[in-house]
């Protein structure tokens, strides 16, 4: 068994009216089951309203299935023991930066988690110097979060995560609020964690673009997970990905079309470095 | 333009008064304002003039920064002391036409003034040197022992230190939902004043709702993240009294006793 275990798992809601009659329930995830292994960089993919970020607040123990089954860890997130422990072994990064930073001053914040675990003082200041030095933040330790850009802030909330010693980090939607370049500094940051730390990353995005390094990529629709693979695997099914409203990178794109027109240029193109290969290739044959 | 509020006053400098602990800022503070009104007679208000003269000093904070505090307060003085030069019964000094100013009433007006200027210079002194955070630290340890009566201390502390947090958050908010309205037709500025509190309602409401899902968002990220309440929980900062605490204790029970007997030998004489 992985560190992320979801079997069959279902989650309703409850739709009422004013009165607060039963108006209907939405499967909000339906019937997933994963199996995530340890130091996997996962990707979960899909639009607005795919249930996936319904499905990562399980994975925390912030939600509970309806039905079916979740281990963290080897450890059932319905049993209400053991939801501290889920919590500290799988770390948890939210959308809106500026709803997920309590402390005032940056190094106060990263200290919440192993405040709130009971960890030593001392062991506190090593933490929290070690997980801002592994973001790339540890200058700005004593800045209030109020004055740090978009991406500057998610890259705090992130080392508040890794300052928990977590096994496995889910990031929902980290990048939604960024601009391009606060995107590329917190994608950057996340892969060094995996590379370098070796901790589990569960990305849930919608940009295609940040999922190319993935080693595994699920594309969830309507509460389903529809398609699931390698990146390469998953993104040479284009036109799927089309109907599913996702966007495949420019590069995939134009050489998925390129190759419609019968040019000899292979399936699942991720880069331009890739593509400039095959090009010079296609090249050399004619 | 909301955004230049800040909350709380705090002026960024390294002194002595700046490292003491919260917990003595606080009690000195307490001590200080009890202080103002027990003594009697103006040895006692030499001395606690002195005494915050001293502390002014020692704290590096120019002067400038304690007399904008004033500034909210001249009204209310101007009223204390009219009202207390008029109103209190004695020997007339001055009579126009009905009002009559007293002995009396001007020796209590005097005091009542300089009561009020040194209350305000003092608790200023506190917020100057204090960063929110330390303040609420302080609090929180301070009144620890109130655990014990079931009060939620940690709680109310931790929601003190929230409220200072997202205040510029709030603000930006407010800024930007008063622009989106402008933009829209939106008339703040002109009217009397009920039509500029009834314009006022559609900024609320949506700063209102924006509000609630903040704090929906907050308190799922801090579960996230273990937070239990505050049992069980270790300090990142915890409050040690050092050498110059026990010392500023010392100076500032030195300094009630010194007034107290300045008050009595004024008096004797």
């Amino acid at each position: 068994m992985g560190i992320i275990k979801i079997k069959d798992l279902v989650f309703e809601y409850i739709r009422r009216d004013e009165e607060g009659n039963v108006e209907g329930i939405t499967k909000a995830v339906d019937d997933v089951n994963l199996d995530i292994k340890q130091g996997d960089f996962v990707a979960i993919l899909g639009h607005n309203g795919s249930g996936k970020s319904t499905l990562a607040k399980h994975m925390n123990a912030i939600l509970y299935p309806s039905e079916g089954t979740v281990w963290v860890d080897g450890k059932n997130t319905m049993n209400e023991e053991d939801v501290w422990d889920i919590r500290q072994t799988a770390g948890m990064v939210f959308q809106n930066p500026d709803n997920q930073i309590i402390g005032q001053i940056v190094e106060e914040d990263v200290g919440f988690g192993p405040e709130n675990m009971g960890v030593a003082t001392k062991e506190i200041w090593e933490r929290v110097e070690e997980s801002l030095k592994a973001v790339g933040m540890y200058e700005f330790r004593k800045h209030s979060p109020n004055k740090l850009s978009g991406g500057q802030k998610q890259r705090v909330s992130i080392a508040g995560v890794i300052a928990m010693h977590p096994k496995c980090i889910i990031l929902d939607e980290p990048t939604a609020m960024l601009d391009p370049k606060g995107r590329k500094e917190v994608i950057r940051a996340i892969r060094a964690l995996n590379d370098v730390e070796k901790i589990t990353v569960i990305l849930i995005t919608h940009y295609m673009e940040e999922v190319i390094y993935a080693d595994k990529v699920y594309v969830m629709d309507k509460g389903k997970v529809t398609m699931q693979g390698t990146p390469k695997e998953v993104f040479s099914r284009v036109e799927e990905l089309k109907e599913l409203r996702l966007d495949v990178p420019q590069v995939t794109l134009l050489a998925h079309e390129l190759r419609k027109e019968g040019f000899p240029i292979p399936q699942g193109i991720l880069t331009k470095e890739d593509f400039r290969e095959a090009i010079l290739k296609c090249q050399e044959e004619f | 333009m909301l955004r230049d509020i800040t909350l709380g006053q705090y002026y960024q400098t390294d002194s002595v008064i700046h490292r003491l602990d919260p917990r003595v800022k606080l009690a000195a503070t307490i001590i200080f304002i009890i202080s103002l009104f027990l003594f009697d007679g103006i040895a006692g208000y030499v001395v606690a003039a002195a005494f915050l003269v001293l502390v002014i000093k020692l704290s590096r904070v120019p002067f400038k920064f304690m007399v904008k505090g004033m500034k909210a307060i001249v009204f209310l003085l101007m009223i204390t002391v009219v009202f207390n030069m008029f109103l209190t019964p004695g020997e007339p000094l001055v009579t126009l036409w009905k009002l009559k100013i007293t002995k009396e009433g001007v020796k209590t007006a005097v005091t009542m003034a300089i009561r009020l200027v040194f209350l305000v210079i003092g608790s200023s002194v506190m917020t100057l040197t204090t960063t929110p955070n330390h303040l609420t630290d302080g609090m929180e340890k301070m009144m620890s022992p109130l655990k014990k009566i079931k009060l939620p201390v940690h709680e109310i502390a931790m929601m003190m230190s929230i409220a200072l947090r997202f205040i510029p958050i709030l603000m930006e908010e407010t800024d930007k939902i008063m622009k989106a309205q402008i933009a829209r037709g939106a008339d703040f500025e002109s009217g009397n004043l009920i039509k500029k509190a009834k314009s006022m309602v559609p900024l609320l409401v949506p700063l209102f709702i924006s509000a609630f899902r903040r704090a929906n968002d907050l308190a799922m990220a801090m579960e996230a993240r273990c937070y239990r309440g505050g049992e069980h929980r270790t300090k990142m900062k915890p409050l040690h009294y050092e050498r110059r605490d026990y010392i500023a204790y010392l100076v500032v029970i030195g300094y009630l006793i010194v007034g107290i007997a300045a008050g009595k030998i004024v008096g004797m004489l």
